[in-house]
């Protein structure tokens, strides 16, 4: 999976955790907590997404790895790629 | 079965109760006084008890605050420095007009400003409501409308966000403070003018029962309640704070809840304050090795946390906690719904200390029922009543109340006249007064006491949902839902989520034209995230295409709820139309 790819399916998970949301008015760099205002729950229901559509675990340390598209994306390509 | 903690080995050494059930017994208020140091005539102010006197007594250089900044950025300030900010605040109301008794919100997250705006509010004489920055722009409107808001204290983003567009439509809104040194139009920048103002100010002479705090909470219809406090509370924040937290002066604590709830002003700016500890203020969200890091390097002694985090903590595991030192821990307290005792024994192992579930409401203003340090922790219980609380079972009969024995199951009611006892609901003496029965306060928490005299917690009495600890009343979640086009009515309930204790989950049916899917729930969702915010939306939409009634109309929520956890219906005599 590419970058964007990556990305898209993350943005798609987040929007569906967090429909107030829409996709094109995210930036790559909006931090989901402090820009976006997901809260906690949020956060475990994104992760929990995240596992379920790419089978990927993520543990509670590397959530700060996940904290906007842009790592999200990165971080996310490296997993599946390990 | 978890077996109890006991506490012979060191944990009664230095507890500020060694004997609580001796001190139940002896405990009486004028000593208690003793704690308070008060104004001349008579007068009582908060502020005064957790700041001023402090500087007065020798203790200016001592920090306060220990603030970090969601980046690296750190920041103290000193009992003095705090002093001296919260008169330049008290100020800038005056000079705005604002007047004694007036009503000041505050809506931010954890910044300095939030704690020099609640303290010098009371210093001014004014009455401080926080608000939580979480919320979505109805839940603060609905709460400054009711409060009749003055002032409001917030953050350019935040304004621009959730406030700009209604303002104009709060006729008694007369000041919007915005932090910093900008301020969009028609609102004032904080920092340019609290430098403009003296730094000393002639504290508000407030008698014990006027007004200081108003904290809003849920109700199962009808609109949010707002909690009325006085400035006497402040004698049982000093003493509670005391007792069950062990907030001595000096002592490092961490509060981790939000001043925009109950917990995090009671126990999160006045006891600790007043008890002259140096707190520290996190203005970042919940994050695994930063909370760790945090303890390990700024030596926390105290820490008052909540379910919902230690959860998450558990789920991390051991491994997540090993690299760290708890060493400087000494005292673990825990609040906002029952903590289960898988969490107070993991606790115990991997910190070394056990966290203290305890009991209390917006109502209360303080901690009602505790795990106290010299006492034995029975896992899943909240402890016992404190020094100075008379609590019972009891159940509503056509009479009257009838008190219950040990092992029975009832609501937990207190025996009113706790200094932070709520005083009033603001404009609602009839709600107010449906609370208190034959001489007792109704909680609506249902509990059971052992024969030891614990108390352990069953549900809840009524509809309200516990999520995170926050209380969510269903009546604001539906109107905001049936507030969308499709959604012709909506039943709302929590249910059980291993993390959050209860996620909110709604039943809506449609208005004709619409039709049930993926993409409607999630417009739907996503229409109650931007007016309610994250923390009050449903996580979960389902479509029915009528929903349980009773014969008056009234949604049976208790069915749908029963339903969905697969329990007895229950009485079902006045149900009318039934769920499809």
């Amino acid at each position: 999976m590419t970058q964007e790819q990556m990305k898209s399916a993350f943005l798609e998970e987040l929007t569906k955790v967090a429909p107030d949301l829409e996709i094109g008015a995210i930036g790559d760099d909006d931090h989901i907590q402090d820009d976006l205002e997901l809260d906690s729950m949020d956060v475990l229901n994104l992760v929990a997404a995240l596992h379920a559509r790419l089978g990927i675990d993520i543990p509670e340390a590397d959530y700060v790895r996940i904290a906007t598209p842009a790592l999200a994306a990165d971080y996310l390509v490296g997993k599946l790629a390990a | 079965m978890f077996g109890a903690i006991r506490k012979e080995s060191g944990g009664t050494r230095g507890a500020s109760l060694p004997n609580p059930d001796e001190a139940r017994k002896t405990f009486t208020w004028e000593v208690a006084e003793q704690m308070l140091d008060g104004l001349p005539g008579g007068h009582l102010n908060i502020a005064h008890e957790a700041v001023d006197r402090h500087v007065a007594q020798g203790h200016g250089d001592q920090v306060a605050i220990r603030w970090l900044g969601k980046s690296e950025h750190h920041h103290d300030i000193t009992y003095a420095e705090l002093a001296e900010r919260t008169a330049r605040f008290a100020n800038v109301l005056m000079e705005n007009g604002l007047e004694r008794g007036d009503s000041v919100f505050a809506l931010m997250g954890r910044v300095p400003d939030l704690y020099v705006a609640a303290l010098g509010t009371l210093k001014a004489g004014l009455v401080f409501t926080p608000l939580f920055s979480a919320f979505g722009p109805e839940p603060i409107r609905t709460r400054m409308e009711i409060g009749a808001a003055k002032a409001l204290v917030t953050t350019e983003t935040l304004y621009r966000r959730k406030i700009a567009k209604w303002r104009d439509e709060i006729p008694s809104l007369k000041l919007v403070l915005i932090v910093g040194e900008e301020a969009p139009e028609g609102c004032v920048a904080l920092d340019l003018a609290m430098a403009a103002e003296p730094p000393d100010f002639e504290i508000a002479r407030t008698l014990p029962e006027d007004p200081a705090l108003i904290h809003f909470t849920s109700g199962t219809t009808g609109r949010p309640k707002g909690a009325v406090h006085v400035h006497k509370a402040v004698l049982y924040h000093a003493v509670s704070g005391r007792y069950a937290l062990e907030l001595t002066p000096g002592t490092i604590y961490w509060c981790t809840a939000d001043p925009g709830w109950v917990t995090g002003t009671s126990y999160g700016i006045i006891s600790p304050l007043v008890n002259r500890v140096t707190m520290i203020v996190d203005e970042a969200e919940f994050d695994l090795d930063r909370w760790y890091s945090t303890i390990q390097r700024e030596k926390v002694e105290v820490w008052y946390s909540a379910p919902t985090a230690i959860r998450m903590m558990m789920r991390a595991g051991d491994a997540a906690a090993k690299p760290y030192d708890f060493s400087s821990l000494r005292f673990l307290a825990s609040v906002g719904e029952p903590l289960n005792p898988e969490a107070v024994v993991w606790s115990n192992r991997v910190f070394g200390r056990p966290f203290h579930d305890n009991w209390w409401q917006t109502e209360t203003g303080g901690i009602m029922i505790a795990n106290l340090a010299a006492q034995e922790v029975r896992p899943g219980s909240m402890g016992k009543p404190m020094p100075g609380i008379e609590a019972g079972i009891v159940e509503r009969t056509e009479t009257g109340l009838k008190e219950l024995g040990d092992g029975e199951i009832g609501e937990l009611a207190l025996r009113p006249g706790w200094p932070s006892m709520m005083r009033t609901y603001l404009h609602e003496q009839a709600r107010y007064d449906k609370c208190f029965v034959d001489g007792w306060y109704l909680s609506g928490d249902l509990a059971m006491r052992d024969k030891d005299g614990y108390y352990w917690f069953v549900g809840r009495a009524d509809d309200l949902i516990k999520s995170s600890g926050h209380l969510v009343g269903p009546f604001e979640v539906e109107s905001a839902l049936i507030e969308h086009e499709a959604v012709a009515e909506a039943g709302v309930i929590g249910v059980p989520d291993e993390t959050a204790g209860e996620v909110i989950k709604a039943y809506v049916t449609l208005n004709p034209g619409f039709t049930p899917g993926e993409e409607l729930e999630r417009e739907i969702r996503g229409h109650a995230r931007k007016k309610l915010g994250p923390a009050v939306a449903p996580r979960e939409i389902v479509f029915r295409n009528t929903l349980p009634k009773t014969r008056s109309g009234k949604i049976m929520r208790r069915l749908l709820k029963a339903r969905e956890l697969g329990l007895p219906e229950g009485d079902i005599s006045t149900l009318e139309t039934d769920e499809t």
